[in-house]
């Protein structure tokens, strides 16, 4: 169903971290940019879609004006906006977010970091853009920090804190079918396995809660009304968003699961996990009869590697790109 | 990141430590007469792993770890380990001490990496203490210490989450990154390849708590199961063979953090342990001219530098690893 493609090599090898990929396609210019986390440093590379062109970008997660101070980041991610794109780095001291070529940097929030180290960390993990113009990123305190972006401009600013979940935020993501007609447009998740479910606006709406049975869920999305969430457990679960029904749970992998991925025209859903699978399902939603079906696809083994992103490089999931902990490379496949 | 690993980072490099020493030390005993200088008996043997548990199961120390914070860097984390391996009469020079620091950091990552469950670190941790407890059996102050300090470690490690355990262990996963020394025994027992990369395997026994991977249900809105299929999963799984023993004793059940040097027979490890062991050999305080007590605080002032420069650079409030240098050289 897929076969390997050339890779694209990396200036320096991916960390451990849930998500490790990001990827933009910038379609007027028939580029993609992928980007991958290492320590404190962020890689990026643009590729032509003819194969023939890569430049390759290095950011750093360094606070302005400090000049020696570094941070470890914990996530990087393309936030597609209608108006603008642009690149978010969360990191151990804050929020940065640049321009999506990353060229320039247009804003940074600082993190509350307490005078003396307390007895739980303190960082920036899980990234997403909903609506037309918001950014939210969460916390390590299980705070949601609701961003306000304006369509140009550096004019950025924290429109809302949400505080519902008490533990360290993992991923967060946005309805991504394209449609309205979902009530429920972003849901978050944390370190214990719980999610709440939201409505954006001016003041972000509660609708539900979904509460976790003390496993990390570590990557989520929404597609059609429906969460799909992966855990430290291996199992992948899809719950209809605003009533929390559970409609199926697939024992899909070995190990802790890193990355989940949707590709929302065709429904295509990516899973991969530390035990070297990244797994290929499809997903057939219909809200109007309230049916969910999951069906296996394909498997792709990465040899001898922990996979930490894996992200389709489409809409349609006609080709998907994996980074694994400690490779120097993303590995790309397409269909056949 | 995690500002919890120091503690399990001690315990296991400061564990594979202790494994290596005492496989080199049991190589090198050639001679039941103790005065023969440079040539190390059973009891000399005894001392050191004696003198090293004891420094590093010392309450100063341990309570110094256990304060939350962040990892070091290697520079420091050799410089930390040196001096441990030094509170005994033991003296490695940097070529060996390079050496043995790269075999301990390899083990250690062997370990992160293919730990089953985040949770499992703590498994491996204690595997390492119950080795550590045998070493030193026969002097009960220091057993005592030994034991002190896994209560404390259940103490403050029980409450963790699953969550934050695997923030720690991706924490420890970004200090280990881009090592691939290869090492000998590891190369021999296939557990890794010539790239120096570890091998994952895609079968056996899944982790306590996760399923073996295969299977879909579905559900109706009131709960009921009402669908079922199996797909391929592309590996050979079987059943969790049951989670270790959390306790101050017991079954650990995991074998990783156990000691993979005993009874080692293969000449290329051999010989590479050999190498280290010719280093180490003519090494040993008292047989040493009084130049290397100089070197020794040579050594504790470069290091308090080495701590200074980093404390300016990540913590500037900070003198981190400062005052545990400070505090081993009062051991």
């Amino acid at each position: 169903m897929f076969h390997k493609e050339k890779s694209i090599q990396l200036k320096n090898s991916a960390s451990a971290l849930y998500n490790n990929l990001s990827v933009l396609r910038i379609a007027p210019r028939r580029l993609t940019y992928f980007t991958v986390v290492h320590a404190n440093v962020v890689n990026m590379v643009s590729t032509s879609w003819d194969g023939l062109n890569y430049s390759h970008r290095q950011l750093q997660s360094k606070e302005p004006n400090v000049a020696t101070s570094t941070s470890l980041i914990m996530q990087a991610a393309f936030c597609a906006l209608p108006s603008r794109d642009l690149l978010v780095v969360s990191s151990q001291k804050g929020i940065q977010m640049y321009e999506s070529d990353g060229s320039i940097m247009v804003y940074w929030h600082a993190l509350d970091t307490p005078e003396a180290p307390t007895a739980h960390a303190v960082f920036a993990r899980g990234i997403s853009a909903v609506s037309d113009n918001y950014i939210c990123v969460g916390v390590s305190s299980g705070a949601v920090l609701v961003f306000d972006v304006p369509s140009k401009g550096s004019n950025i600013t924290l429109s809302e804190v949400l505080e519902e979940h008490k533990e360290a935020i993992t991923d967060i993501a946005s309805e991504c079918s394209g449609s309205q007609e979902f009530l429920a447009n972003l849901v978050t998740a944390d370190d214990g396995g719980n999610m709440c479910v939201w409505k954006s606006g001016e003041e972000f709406q509660l609708l539900n809660k979904i509460p976790g049975l003390d496993m990390t869920c570590s990557s989520v999305k929404l597609w059609k009304g429906t969460v799909l969430a992966g855990y430290g457990t291996g199992q992948i679960r899809l719950y209809e968003a605003v009533t929390g029904i559970l409609h199926a749970e697939v024992n899909a992998h070995a190990r802790w699961i890193y990355s989940l991925d949707i590709a929302p025209f065709s429904g295509l859903l990516l899973s991969a996990a530390e035990d070297s699978f990244v797994r290929v399902w499809h997903l057939s939603i219909t809200p109007e009869t309230n049916s969910v079906e999951i069906a296996h696809l394909h498997n792709e083994c990465v040899t001898d590697t922990q996979i930490c992103g894996a992200k389709f490089c489409d809409g349609d999931g006609y080709a998907f790109a994996v980074t694994g902990y400690d490779l120097s490379e993303i590995i790309r496949y397409v269909q056949s | 990141m995690s500002v919890r690993t120091l503690p399990l980072v001690f315990i296991n490099l400061g564990g594979e430590m202790l494994y290596i020493l005492d496989q080199r030390l049991r190589a090198l005993n050639t001679s039941e007469d103790q005065s023969e200088t440079g040539v190390w008996s059973e009891r000399d043997r005894k001392r050191v792993l004696n003198d090293v548990v004891g420094t590093m199961f010392s309450k100063s120390f341990m309570d110094e770890l256990l304060k939350p914070q962040q990892l070091y860097s290697h520079r420091t984390m050799k410089t930390v380990l040196t001096r441990l391996a030094h509170s005994s009469i033991m003296r490695l020079n940097p070529a060996s001490m390079d050496r043995l620091y790269e075999l301990m950091i390899m083990a250690f990552k062997y370990q992160v990496l293919l730990s089953p469950r985040p949770r499992d670190l703590l498994l491996i941790s204690y595997n390492h203490l119950d080795a550590a407890r045998a070493f030193v059996r026969d002097t009960p102050a220091v057993l005592n210490q030994v034991d002190e300090t896994h209560r404390k470690i259940i103490e403050v490690y029980s409450r963790l989450s699953d969550g934050e355990f695997q923030l720690l262990r991706q924490t420890l996963l970004t200090f280990l990154q881009d090592v691939h020394t290869r090492v000998s025994v590891f190369l021999k027992n296939q557990i890794q390849n010539p790239s120096g990369r570890f091998v994952l395997m895609t079968s056996g026994p899944v982790p306590a708590g996760v399923d073996v991977p295969g299977l879909i249900r579905t559900f109706d809105p009131r709960g009921r199961e009402v669908g079922r299929s199996e797909f391929p999963p592309g590996g050979t799984y079987s059943g969790s063979v049951g989670e270790g023993s959390f306790e101050l004793s017991g079954d650990r059940v995991l074998r990783l953090g156990q000691n993979l040097y005993q009874a080692e027979t293969n000449p290329l490890a051999k010989e590479e342990l050999n190498l280290l062991a010719r280093l180490m050999g003519c090494m040993k305080a008292g047989s040493v001219p009084a130049a290397d007590e100089e070197a020794a605080s040579a050594l504790a002032r470069i290091a308090g530098q080495f701590t200074d420069e980093e404390a300016e650079l990540e913590n500037p409030s900070g003198s981190k690893g400062d005052d545990l240098l400070a505090m081993m050289d009062d051991l």
